[in-house]
């Protein structure tokens, strides 16, 4: 019966303390509610190929709160000043044609499914395509740009960060059957390969070993459903394959590039990993 | 000329008389500090917000001092007390001489 008592008057409080922190910020518990109206799935159930995780985690239940809170509400967020700035550029006239993103898109809206299931075959070019790359074709083969937006510059990751804003709180869904299995096999092989001098694979740190600290940072899953991130530490918005040449640095080996085939297979594989998290982007990180 | 700049303000449009009211602002601004040289060793000229000011009907609520070691687009936050319904001005100040302005009403019902 005391025992019951007491049971009951720590639920009060914690429940005190809970309606408290919900009255100040919108963040409570473990729960990603953005702007108040787009719930988050930050945790699902692994899938087969990834059961070696038995839950797959978002990069956002690895961080403090404070970060964690500052993705809660776009206003708080800095990543949705590089959304606003892709917002003006789709509007804007590109290229030769005088047609911008708008001409055949209407707004980004029409386009929420794109992010979630990206990288993904393409029939035309015989080759699985990253949502840079399909941006790149638009621009020089439907819009005539002689120099289409850079892979990782800023204009670029501004773009996939309005994409990915629009698409927040749908799953990710790569298909990595069919065309794109070879491509998915590449980036599985990649995953399990020790890179570098300090001889890491990427599954050494991210499923061996997440949620250990790896010195001074706290190892997440790796899964860049919340890509493009803007990183405080950069103070700025990241691509996913910027983040696998730092990783690959990290190692002490020679890099990838950006845009290349392997990190193309890699980014696939990666996605994949993360099928029945939502999409998050533009995420905040430290 | 600093380029993009856009200032965002979040005020609530209502509230009651002597509420305290949570402010944010955000201005999007490189904030150069001066100390950084370019790729040929020149220094990179200081270009940054140096001043920001809050006021309410002509009243002053906050006046801030900016230096070159804040970073890239200034965030405030602050809170006030509403006693009537009137207008809340932002202004920031950049190096150049530029002024960014924006404005919100506050309906006191």
């Amino acid at each position: 019966m005391t025992k019951t008592l007491r049971y009951a008057g720590l639920a009060v409080s914690v429940l005190a303390l809970t309606a408290m922190a919900a009255g100040a910020q919108e963040v409570v518990d473990d729960q990603l509610v953005v702007n108040g109206e787009i719930p988050i799935v930050t945790e699902a159930p692994a899938p087969d190929y990834a059961s070696a995780l038995g839950t797959i985690r978002s990069g956002w239940t690895f961080r403090s709160e404070d970060t964690q809170m500052m993705q809660a509400d776009d206003f708080d967020n800095p990543g949705m000043l590089g959304v606003e700035a892709a917002r003006a550029a789709f509007n804007s006239e590109m290229g030769t044609g005088g047609e911008s993103c708008a001409s055949c898109h209407d707004d980004p809206e029409s386009l929420s499914t794109v992010r979630g299931t990206y990288p993904k075959w393409d029939e035309e070019h015989g080759t699985v395509q990253t949502v840079e790359m399909q941006v790149q074709e638009c621009q020089t083969e439907r819009m005539g740009m002689e120099e289409p937006y850079g892979y990782n510059s800023t204009d670029m990751i501004n773009m996939v960060a309005l994409l990915s804003s629009v698409a927040r709180g749908t799953p990710v869904n790569v298909a990595i059957d069919g065309p794109a299995e070879a491509t998915w096999k590449q980036g599985e092989e990649m995953y399990y390969t020790r890179y570098g001098q300090l001889e890491l694979s990427c599954a050494n740190c991210h499923e061996d070993n997440y949620d250990n600290m790896i010195r001074a940072d706290h190892l997440s899953q790796g899964q860049i459903n919340a890509f493009p991130a803007y990183r405080l530490k950069d103070a700025a918005l990241v691509s996913v394959q910027n983040r696998f040449r730092g990783c690959i640095r990290d190692t002490m080996g020679e890099t990838f590039a950006v845009g290349s085939p392997e990190f193309v297979a890699l980014e696939l594989y990666v996605a994949s990993r993360g099928n029945g998290l939502s999409v998050e982007g533009p995420s905040v990180r430290n | 000329m600093a380029e993009n700049v856009t200032p965002r303000v979040r005020v609530p449009s209502e509230a009651t008389a002597g509420e305290v009211v949570t402010i944010k602002t955000l201005i999007s601004h490189t904030m150069e500090s001066g100390q950084r040289k370019d790729d040929q060793g020149n220094v990179i000229p200081r270009s940054i917000i140096n001043r920001f000011v809050a006021a309410f009907n002509g009243e002053t609520i906050i006046d801030v001092t900016l230096e070159p070691a804040i970073s890239t687009n200034p965030y405030f936050e602050f809170d006030a007390k509403i006693p009537e319904s009137g207008t809340m001005t932002f202004t920031w100040y950049d190096d150049d001489g530029s002024t960014y302005e924006d404005a919100h009403d506050i309906t006191v019902g």
